[in-house]
C-alpha cells in the first residue's frame, strides 16, 4: 500500500501550538509556584534565587499566568469557532465522535481496559480519545478554572477584599496551592506515564508537537478511530509526511527537556513532603 | 535733743542739779542715770535710735576704766541732753596706729568718700561692749572673724554684690580650705583667718604694692606663719631667690590659691629633679628584677599630668635620704587622686581578679599607660574613642587571655564588634560618638551581666542603650517587653535579645530584617510557626525583605498588646498598619489571617476542612491513577512486543530516517 510509510494528523497546528505554550507557562507556573509553597526548603532558595529572587520569580509566575489564561481563552474561542464552522450546532460537537465528553464507549472502555489489565480480555478499540485523554482534559480544564480564579484573588487580594471578608484568603491560598500541588503531581506522573513512559510509547511520544503518528501504529492504537475513518472514506484527508529529521530532533530536545523538568519538580516536592515536611 | 518718753520728773530735776554742781566731774554713773535705761531715745538727722548703755555689758568691756566723756568728748554737758547731738566717736584719738592703718586701707578709703556700705571700726568692733580678740566671745576672735568678714564677703551680699571683689565663694572656699578646716572644725585659733593674711585694719587690693597680699609680700605674709617654707619648696625656690625676685618666681597663691588652701597629699620637698638624677639614665634597672627603670621626662611632659610632681604619685618618697625612693615599699596607687573611679574599679571584674592576684588582671596602666597618660580626648591615647576596640582586644580578642577565661556565649567579640553597625561607625566613619565597648560596658566599672549592677545587665540594659538610644528606650520601656509594663516572670527581652551584643547589624540590612523574625520565634514559637504557614512567612523565608515582618505589624519597640487600643494591630488600627504596604487596604483586608494554620481545626475550621478536602482530592486521583497505572504496566509491556512485530518495518523505516 501506498499509505505505507504515510502518518497520520492528529492534532491541528493550533493544538499544536497551544499545547507547547501550555507546557511553558505550567513549568514557569510550577517552578516559582513551588519555590514559595516550599520556601522551607533548600531548593526553594536556590531556585527562588534563579529566578533572581522571590519578586522576580512572582513576576514571572504572572506573567506565565496570563500566557496560560490566554491559551485558555484561545482553546474556549476555538471551541465556538469549530462549533460555528465544522459541526453546526453544540449538540454535534459535544455528542459526536470527537467529542471530550465522555461517552458510553468510555465506560465500556474503561471496564474493557480493566479487563485487558487483568488479562481477562484483549486490548479494547480505542477511539479518536481515550478516557485518560479524557480525564486529563477535563482535569485540566478544571485546574485550570479553580487555579487562575484564586490566584487572581491572591493576586489583587485589595480588590476582592472589597466584596469578601479577609479569611476567604487564608482559603484561597490553601486551594490555589493544593490544586496546584495536585496538577503539577498529575501532569508530571500520570499523565507522563499515559502519553510518554508506557512501555509502547517509551521514552517520549512527541505526536503532541508534530502532530503525527506513523498510520501502521494509528491502526493498531486506535483500531476504532481507524475503522471509523476508512468507513466514511475520509482517511486520506488525514494522511500527510513526517517533518524533516532535523524538525523532529528539535522536537525531541525540547520534550526532553520538558519531561526532565517535570520529573524534577515531582522529585524536589517527594524530597519536601518526605524530609522537611510541615 | 535727747528727751524722755516717759517724764521722770525726780531725775530731771536731780540731773539738772549734778549739772549744776559738779561740771567737769562728770562721772560714767551720771551717764548711766539716764542711759541705763532701755527706752532711752535719741534722733540724730531726723533717723531715731536707741540711747541705750547696758550698764553691766560696758564694765565688762575692754573700755570699762574709761569714761563715757573719754570718748564722746565732744558732748557739751552744759547743753546735753537737751541741744548739742554727740558727735562720733573717734577711735583714732586714742588708736592711732590702727586708725591711721584703717584710713590707709580701703574700707577707710570707703568711709572717706561716704560709701553706705563702707565699715566703720564699730561695724566690726562694736561700741560700748567691745572685748579683746582673746576673749572667744569677741567679734575680733579668730573663730568669729569668718563670720564677722563674712557679714559684708560672702556671696548676695550687697559688697559682693555692688563692689568690685574679684573673688567669689570667699568664705565658703575659705571654709573649705586647710586653713578654714582647721580654724572652724579643728579650733585651732593660730590657724590663718581673713585678717592674717589681708591684715586687721591696713586692707588692701593686691595691686597695691603695699598690700599683705601684694604679690611681692604674700610669701612674706605666708612665712609669718609658715616660716621655712622654702626648705620643703626646693622644685621652685631656691631659698631666698623666692623673696627677692618674686616677680620671676611663683609665689604661694600661684600653686596654693587663696580661699582654697588644701592639703596637698605628695611628699613635700620631693623635686622631679631629684627623681630625675637618677631615673633619667637609659641603663637604669631595678636591682630585684633587672625591669628597666628608666622614664622618659619628654613623655610626662607631653601627658595629662604633666603638672603632678613624680612624688605625687610615687607616694612615701624620703626627702631626707639621699635615694629618697628607697622608703617606697607601694606601687604606685591612682586612686589616691582618682578614688571614685578606684573604687569602681575594685568593683568590676577586672579589679576582683586584680584583688585575687591573678596574673592577667588588668590595672590601671594596663589601659591607660604609666608616664604617657594621656586623657581620652587626646587621639593618641589608648583611651580615645576609636583606639578603645584594640585596646579591649589585647585581651579580649579570640586567642587572648581573657577570651580564654570567658564562658559565656559571645564568640570573636572584637571581629563581630567591628563589623557591627557601632564598629563601622567607629572605625569606619570615624563617628567617635559611636558605642565602643566602654559605652556599654562602662569604663571602670566591667561586671559580667550576671551581676545585678552591671551595666549589661538584664534589668540595665535598656538604660544603657537608651543613653545613646533615648528616644527609643522611651518607647520600649511603655512597651509589653519592658519590665516596667509587663509583670511576668517569664524573661522579657531586651536590646540585645533581638540586636544581639557585637553583631548589631544596621536595622534596614536585610540581615537583620530576616533575622528578626526567628528572634521573636525564641519566645513565640507558636506563633512564628504559623506565620511562616502564610503568605507572609513563606516569602520572607525566600529572603524577601519587603514583605511584612513581625515587627512591620506589631512595630518593633513599641509592641504592645493586640487589644491595646493603641496598638497598631488594635480594632482601630490595624487597617491603617494593612495600608502601609497595601494603600488601598479595608477592613475586610485586615480579615487575613496573617498567622494562620491549616493545623488547628478548632481555630482555623475553614482551613483545617478546605486542606483535607484538597488533600482528600490529592490522595484519591493519585491512588486511582497510581493503581490505574500499575495495573496497565505489564500489559503495556507485552503490547510494547505486539507493537514491535506488528511494525517491525516501520520500526526500522522510522530510525532510518
Amino acid at each position: 500500500m501506498s499509505n505505507k510509510n504515510k502518518y497520520i494528523i492528529r492534532f491541528t497546528p493550533l493544538n499544536r501550538t497551544l499545547h507547547f505554550f501550555m507546557i511553558i507557562s505550567f513549568i514557569i507556573l510550577a517552578l516559582t509556584g513551588m519555590s514559595l509553597k516550599f520556601s522551607y526548603t533548600n531548593w526553594a532558595k536556590v531556585l527562588s534565587a534563579i529566578f533572581g529572587g522571590y519578586e522576580s520569580a512572582g513576576y514571572l509566575h504572572r506573567f506565565a499566568a496570563i500566557i496560560m489564561i490566554i491559551v485558555f481563552t484561545t482553546h474556549i474561542v476555538n471551541l465556538f469557532i469549530l462549533k460555528h464552522k465544522e459541526f453546526g450546532s453544540w449538540k454535534k460537537m459535544l455528542f459526536g465522535y470527537n467529542s471530550m465528553l465522555f461517552n458510553k464507549k468510555d465506560i465500556h472502555d474503561f471496564r474493557d481496559s480493566l479487563k485487558w489489565f487483568l488479562g481477562r480480555g484483549e486490548r479494547p478499540e480505542y477511539g479518536r480519545w481515550t478516557y485518560w485523554e479524557k480525564f486529563d482534559y477535563f482535569a485540566v480544564f478544571w485546574g485550570m478554572f479553580v487555579i487562575s480564579s484564586t490566584g487572581l484573588t491572591l493576586w489583587f487580594p485589595e480588590f476582592f477584599t472589597k466584596f469578601i471578608p479577609g479569611w476567604i484568603l487564608n482559603v484561597t491560598t490553601i486551594i490555589h496551592s493544593d490544586e496546584a500541588l495536585l496538577a503539577v503531581g498529575f501532569i508530571f506522573t500520570v499523565h507522563f506515564f499515559n502519553t510518554h513512559l508506557r512501555p509502547e510509547k517509551f521514552p517520549m511520544d512527541i505526536v503532541i508537537f508534530s502532530g503525527r503518528i506513523p498510520l501502521e501504529e494509528f491502526k493498531l492504537d486506535r483500531p476504532d478511530e481507524y475503522k471509523k475513518l476508512v468507513g466514511n472514506g475520509t482517511l486520506e484527508t488525514y494522511l500527510s509526511d513526517q517533518y524533516p529529521a532535523n524538525v523532529i530532533k528539535l522536537m525531541k530536545i525540547f520534550g526532553w527537556c520538558a519531561l526532565l523538568t517535570g520529573f524534577s519538580i515531582v522529585l524536589l516536592i517527594i524530597y519536601a513532603m518526605l524530609f522537611s515536611y510541615r | 535733743m535727747i528727751k524722755k518718753k516717759k517724764v521722770n520728773l525726780k531725775s530731771i530735776f536731780s540731773l539738772i542739779f549734778f549739772l549744776n554742781i559738779i561740771l567737769l566731774a562728770q562721772s560714767n554713773e551720771d551717764c548711766f542715770d539716764c542711759h541705763n535705761d532701755k527706752t532711752l531715745e535719741g534722733t540724730i538727722s531726723g533717723k531715731t535710735f536707741s540711747a541705750y548703755v547696758n550698764q553691766n555689758s560696758f564694765n565688762n568691756s575692754v573700755h570699762t576704766k574709761l569714761n563715757c566723756v573719754d570718748c564722746h568728748e565732744d558732748i557739751d554737758l552744759d547743753e546735753h541732753p537737751d541741744e548739742t547731738p554727740a558727735e562720733k566717736v573717734n577711735c583714732g584719738s586714742c588708736h592711732k596706729v590702727e586708725n591711721d592703718a584703717f584710713y590707709e586701707g580701703i574700707h577707710g578709703k570707703a568711709v572717706v568718700r561716704n560709701d553706705p556700705l563702707a565699715p566703720t571700726c564699730v561695724f566690726c568692733h562694736g561700741n560700748h561692749y567691745i572685748k579683746p580678740p582673746s576673749n572667744l566671745q569677741s567679734e575680733t576672735a579668730p573663730l568669729q572673724i569668718p563670720s564677722l568678714c563674712g557679714r559684708c564677703h560672702r556671696e548676695g551680699t550687697k559688697v559682693q554684690l555692688q563692689r568690685r571683689i574679684p573673688k567669689d565663694r570667699i568664705l565658703e572656699n575659705y571654709s573649705l580650705s586647710i586653713h578654714g578646716d582647721g580654724l572652724l572644725k579643728k579650733g585651732l585659733i593660730v590657724s590663718a583667718t581673713c585678717v592674717s593674711c589681708h591684715s586687721s585694719h591696713k586692707i588692701l587690693p593686691p595691686e597695691n604694692p603695699n598690700s599683705t597680699i601684694a604679690r611681692n609680700n604674700i610669701s612674706k605674709t605666708c612665712s609669718v606663719c609658715h616660716a621655712d617654707i622654702e626648705t620643703v619648696h626646693r622644685k621652685i625656690i631656691k631659698g631666698k631667690l623666692w623673696e627677692k625676685q618674686a616677680h620671676v618666681l611663683p609665689v604661694c597663691v600661684d600653686c596654693h590659691q587663696p580661699h582654697k588652701i588644701r592639703n596637698t597629699f605628695y611628699e613635700q620637698g620631693m623635686a622631679n629633679k631629684d627623681c630625675l638624677k637618677c631615673h633619667s639614665k637609659k641603663n637604669i634597672v631595678a636591682s630585684n628584677d633587672g625591669r628597666s627603670l628608666y622614664v622618659d621626662f619628654v613623655k610626662i611632659e607631653g601627658s595629662k599630668h604633666n603638672k603632678i610632681a613624680c612624688s605625687q604619685c610615687h607616694t612615701e618618697v624620703n626627702a631626707s635620704k639621699v635615694r629618697a625612693c628607697q622608703t617606697i615599699k607601694n606601687k604606685v596607687d591612682c586612686s589616691s587622686c582618682h578614688s571614685e573611679i578606684g573604687d569602681n574599679y575594685n568593683k568590676s571584674i577586672h579589679g576582683k581578679l586584680f584583688a585575687e592576684k591573678n596574673e592577667n588582671a588588668p590595672t590601671c596602666k594596663e589601659c591607660h599607660g604609666q608616664h604617657n597618660v594621656l586623657g581620652r580626648k587626646n587621639p593618641k591615647s589608648n583611651t580615645f574613642p576609636t583606639n578603645i576596640p584594640t585596646l579591649c582586644a589585647r585581651c579580649h580578642r579570640t586567642g587572648e587571655k581573657a577570651a580564654n577565661r570567658y564562658t559565656g556565649t559571645e564568640t570573636n567579640i572584637i571581629e563581630h564588634y567591628i563589623q557591627s553597625i557601632h564598629g563601622k561607625g567607629l572605625m569606619k566613619s570615624g563617628l567617635t560618638v559611636t558605642a565602643t565597648c566602654t559605652d556599654c560596658h562602662t569604663a571602670h566599672l566591667e561586671l559580667p551581666h550576671e551581676d545585678p549592677e552591671s551595666s549589661i545587665n538584664q534589668k540595665n540594659i535598656a538604660n544603657t542603650c537608651g543613653s545613646c538610644h533615648y528616644g527609643i528606650e522611651e518607647q520600649f520601656n511603655k512597651s509589653i517587653h519592658s519590665q516596667l509594663v509587663n509583670k511576668t516572670d517569664k524573661k522579657l527581652p531586651v536590646c540585645n535579645d533581638c540586636h544581639s551584643a557585637h553583631t548589631i547589624k544596621r536595622t534596614d540590612n536585610s540581615g537583620f530584617k530576616l533575622e528578626i523574625m526567628s528572634q521573636c520565634g525564641n519566645c513565640h514559637k507558636k506563633i512564628a510557626e504559623t506565620y511562616f504557614d502564610t503568605y507572609h512567612g513563606k516569602v520572607s523565608q525566600l529572603g524577601y525583605t519587603k514583605t511584612a515582618k513581625c515587627y512591620d505589624c506589631h512595630g518593633s519597640h513599641d509592641i504592645l498588646k493586640v487589644t491595646d487600643p493603641i496598638s497598631h494591630l488594635s480594632r482601630g488600627n490595624i487597617t491603617r498598619t494593612c495600608q502601609k504596604c497595601h494603600p488601598s487596604a479595608t477592613r475586610k483586608f485586615a480579615g487575613y489571617f496573617t498567622h494562620a494554620t491549616h493545623h488547628d481545626p478548632e481555630k482555623y475550621p475553614f482551613l483545617f476542612w478546605t486542606f483535607w478536602g484538597m488533600t482528600g482530592l490529592l490522595i484519591f486521583t493519585f491512588l486511582f491513577f497510581g493503581i490505574h497505572t500499575l495495573l496497565w504496566l505489564p500489559r503495556s509491556l507485552k503490547w510494547r512486543k505486539v507493537l514491535k512485530q506488528k511494525l517491525g518495518n516501520n520500526t526500522q523505516d522510522k530510525n532510518e530516517q
